[in-house]
Order: C-alpha cells, then structure tokens, then sequence
C-alpha cells in the first residue's frame, strides 16, 4: 500500500473551487483552444467530470460509496481496481447509463444526476464511449457503424445507414475513419474484421461526433497484448490532438501509468487511491489489485 | 460396516404419491369417457377406414380436377403468402411495444402482451369465422385471419428476441445520446433479425397449414374442396386434396428450414 499517495488532489484542483458555473457557457472558446493554458491571466483549468460522494447499490449489494473527485479538462484519468470491483459501474454512473444511489454525478458542468432524459441525451451528444467489447452491430457496414456516433446529435431514420445518410454525415464519417487508418474498408460488414480492427471502428464512431469527454472501459482487453497496445496507441493520440478529457480503465498497471495523467483505484466499495500517475510506481497499484 | 445389500428396486411411494397417480389414473379415464372412447368403433374402425380407402383410390386426377385443384391451392398459397406478409409488417411496431425495456414502459408492454396472448388464445378458424361475418365469404376473411394469426405469434416472439439481444451495442448508442427508437434502429433490430428471419418462416409455415382449412368455414382456399368432396361422397376427389395439401405443406417446410440456414447461417 502506498498511503503517501492516498487521496492526493494536486494544487490546481484546489484552485478549480467554486468559480466552476461562470466557466461553463464559453467552454467552446479559450479554455478549449490550448489546453485552458494559453491566453488566459490565470490558469484555472475547467472541471469536465464531478463526482461527489457517489454511491451505487444493485438490491442489497453495495458496490461502492462515498466516491468523490473532480477531473480536468484535458486530462486522461485512469480507474484501476481488481475484477468486479465497480469500474464499468462507476462508468456507467458518469454517464448517467444507470442512476446512482447517492451522491451527484456532474458531466460538462452540469448535473448528469436526475436530469430529465431530454437533457441527459443533450449532455451525452457531447460524450463518447469505447467498451470492452467493441459492441459495433455487426450486420452492418464499418462506415453505418460510424454514423450511429453522430446519432446523439442527429436522430432519425437518415443516420441509420450510411446508404441513407446525408453527404456531410458521410464525409464526417470518412474523416473519423480516416483517423483510425480503415477508411479502405469503409463498406466492409463489420463482422468480418479483426479484434484490432473493430476496436477501431468503436474509436472512429466514438470520436466522429468530436466528443469533449470520452470514457473507455477496457479498450484493449479483448485484444491480443500487440493489438492492444496499438489500439490505445491511437485512442490517446486522437484524444490528445483534440484535448478530450478522458476517463478509461484498465485491469493492466502498465496502461494505467503510461497513458493516465491520473490515476484512480478502486477497492472494497472506496476510492483508496487518486494520484498523479507520474508518482506513482507500478508496486503502488499492486495492492488494488488483490 | 456399510450395507451390502443392493436397494429395493422400487421405492415405496408415500400415501400422498400413491393419491396423486391414482388421481392421474382416474382423471385420464374420465376423460377418455367424455371423448366418446369406445372399443367397440376402435375394433370396427378399420373395416370402415379399407372402405373408405377403397371408395377414395385412385385419387381423382383427371386433368379438368387437378386444373381446378391446382387453382384454388394457387389462392391458398395466395392467402396464406398475403396474410403472413402483412402480419410479420404489422408484429414489428407491435413487438416494440411489448417489448420490455425497450420504448414503452411495463404499463404498455404488459397490455399489448396481454392482447397478444387473447389473439394467440383464440383459435385461427375461429377468427376465419369471425372475419367471415365482418367481410363476408372469400379469401380476404380468410387473409384477415392468417393476418391476426400471425401477429398473435409474430408480436409475441419477435418481442422477445429483441429482449434477448446482447445490450452492449445498444448501451454503446445510448452513450452518445441517441434516442430510444434511433437504439433500437441500429442496435437492437439488426442483432435481432436472423431470430426474426427465423421466426417469420415458421409463420409462413403456420400460415399455409391453416390457410388449407379455412375453406372449410368460407374463408377460401382449397379447404372448400374437402368439404364439398367429403358432402357429395366423391372420396376420390377428397383424396386428392388430401395428398395435394401434403405435399404442399411439406414443400414449403423444406423450403422455409432451406431458406432459414441460407439466410441465418451465412449471416451468423
Ligand atoms: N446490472 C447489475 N445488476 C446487479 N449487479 C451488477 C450489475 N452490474 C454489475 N453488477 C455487479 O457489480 C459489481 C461490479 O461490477 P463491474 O462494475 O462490472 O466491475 P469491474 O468493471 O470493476 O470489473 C460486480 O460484482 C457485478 O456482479
Ligand atoms: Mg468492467
């Protein structure tokens, strides 16, 4: 166990305090151009997810509570925890998948928690998601696969299919394939790709609506170790150029200090750990593990 | 020491056991009485069934006989064809209902599954029977019954295959702020429809084994035949239709499992 790290906001955290709400309209502008560095007198980087002492119960069994912490924009939070310790369920909570028992969950500066389905949907058109399993239906074209990312901001039977779809819709489309390296096999039915592949397509259509946050559950874990490792690869690359907050987990230590800013470790229903990843080692994370 | 000796053959039932088979017993007997179980047909039945087979073979199958025949299995296989299409149209919107967790809530889920059941509860001919009042003899009473018929099954089972459907894609759509029906466009219907594929065939199947009775009530169809054939004692004629139906349903069974593994199992 490494107690020294336990519970260890960094200095800028603190200084994201109460000011947060005045930020929120002009999220667009200056904060998201350059890193919320640049221009601005004083840094005081924007918070995109909020947690505040969230709990989540299935019946009678507790999964975690008292979960609290405020992630930046920009930044990649990693959440590490043994199997079944309640990663993919706070993931969940985050984006409003499944209600909370407790506590209050705010995405993009707004509350996620027990917001009317209308604006939910709205809260979520500006989120993308990579599960485990890349979840592409695979009776359907890569490039029909794509589309359905831009669904959240525009419904209806035109973005069904790419057959359908309007010509911007399909170059947008193109554009996300292209930076996943499949544009060539765009028409392609998408059960007939490759572990790697798919994880791409989920990438490509979690991306082609230029998502502010994104959330990935074991991107890689289905993945052979080389595949793997290529994937997240890319997924951070692409976030990066974009300055996406990202929020992933990951059952591999090495993924959770090479590709978070920060790190959060889940264990017996708490938050035992939140540290930046650049001091942390792997023998830190060991324990969460267990 | 341990007990050598090998267990009873039997075991000796309770007294409640024992109450229960003899109930069984006597339930069974009961009701072979009240269908009119009598050893004495049984044991004449097969004298009167040779002359009856007697009376019938050969089969009709004079041209002018087959030619009408044929016709009018055309307009069952029109009808059965007709209203099966149309209810499997109509069973999607209807299975989206009554589908749980999908777009409605339990409320309307448990509703339209109660319809489902009521249609599913009445008999095909006897809806062929009702339409027949309400549109009159023909073959489009006949094509409303197939139709009711087959939402009753389709609505029913088409819901559930959506139920069953792995969540993940749908989950994945919902993330990004799509709406319940744009989920179930993309996500749910696709990964449902080799079960749907599947589920319309049987219907097809059901469709054109009812559509060869509904005649009888004067619903269309080749059913007419067997009636009028049996009415007239014109056996041989009867017997034709008989074997024609055979062959006919079996025809399409063959077609429909063919079709099933050509479509499903190339997609799968
Ligand atoms: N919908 C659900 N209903 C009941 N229990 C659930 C549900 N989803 C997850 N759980 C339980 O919650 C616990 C945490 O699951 P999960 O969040 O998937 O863990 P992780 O992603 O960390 O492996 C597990 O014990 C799991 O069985
Ligand atoms: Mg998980």
């Amino acid at each position: 166990m490494s107690d020294a790290s336990l519970k260890r906001p960094g200095p800028q955290q603190r200084a994201a305090g109460p000011g947060q709400a005045a930020h929120a309209p002009d999220r667009a502008q200056p904060a998201r151009a350059g890193h919320g560095t640049g221009a601005q007198a004083v840094p005081v980087p924007a918070i995109d997810i909020e947690a505040r002492q969230v709990a989540k119960r299935f019946g009678d069994t507790q999964i975690f509570s008292d979960v609290s912490f405020r992630l930046e924009r920009g930044r990649a939070t990693a959440l590490v925890g043994a199997n079944g310790a309640g990663k993919s369920t706070l993931l969940r909570c985050l984006m409003g998948l499944i209600p909370v028992s407790g506590g209050e969950v705010r995405l993009l500066q707004q509350t996620a928690t027990q917001a009317r389905p209308a604006a939910l949907r709205a809260l979520r058109a500006r989120v993308g998601l990579v599960s485990q399993k890349h979840n592409i239906v695979p009776r359907m074209s890569v490039l029909s696969n794509v589309l359905h990312g831009l669904l959240g901001q525009q419904g209806g039977p035109r973005h069904w299919s790419h057959v359908l779809a309007p010509a911007q819709s399909r170059a947008q489309a193109m554009q996300a394939l292209e930076k996943v390296g499949l544009a060539h096999l765009a028409l392609r039915r998408a059960d007939r790709l490759s572990g790697g592949q798919s994880q791409r397509v989920a990438i490509a259509r979690a991306i082609v609506s230029r998502p502010e946050v994104l959330f990935a559950d074991e991107p890689c874990a289905s993945l052979d170790p080389q595949a793997g490792e290529d994937v997240m690869d890319l997924f951070f690359d692409l976030a990066r150029r974009d300055g996406v907050t990202v929020v992933f987990t990951s059952h591999n230590i090495d993924h959770a200090l090479r590709y978070g800013d920060r790190v959060l470790g889940l264990a017996d229903g708490r938050m035992r750990l939140d540290a930046t990843a650049s001091s942390l080692h792997e023998s830190d994370l060991r324990g969460l593990y267990d | 020491m341990t007990d050598l000796t090998a267990p009873a053959r039997f075991e000796r039932p309770s007294a409640v056991t024992f109450l229960g088979y003899l109930a069984g017993l006597v339930l069974v007997f009961w009701c072979l009485s009240g269908a009119g179980f009598s050893m004495d047909k049984v044991m004449t039945s097969p004298p009167r069934f040779a002359d009856f087979l007697s009376r019938a073979f050969p089969p009709n199958l004079s041209g002018d006989v087959l030619g009408r025949l044929g016709w009018k299995m055309v307009e069952t296989l029109q009808i059965a064809v007709a209203g099966a299409v149309l209810g499997v149209i109509l069973s999607l919107p209807v299975a989206l209902l009554a589908a749980r967790g999908l777009i409605a809530g339990p409320w309307v889920n448990q509703t339209t599954r109660i319809v489902l059941g009521f249609i599913r509860a009445v008999p095909d001919i006897a809806w062929a029977l009702v339409f027949v009042v309400a549109v009159g003899l023909g073959p489009f009473a006949g094509m409303l019954a197939i139709l009711i018929d087959t939402v009753g099954f389709c609505g029913r089972f088409f819901a559930d295959d959506m139920e069953a459907t792995e969540k993940g894609p749908a989950e994945s759509l919902t993330a990004t702020g799509a709406r319940r029906l744009d989920v179930v466009a993309c996500a749910t219907i696709p990964a449902a429809m080799p079960a749907f594929v599947s589920t319309a065939l049987y219907a097809l199947e059901k469709a054109v084994r009812s559509s060869t009775i509904l005649g009888l009530v004067g619903a269309g169809g080749i059913g007419i035949e067997l009636k009028v054939g049996f009415d007239l004692f014109d056996y041989p004629t009867a017997l034709t239709v008989i074997l024609m139906i055979a062959v006919v349903v079996i025809g399409i069974e063959q077609l429909s499992g063919h079709a099933r593994t050509k479509i499903i199992g190339e997609q799968r």
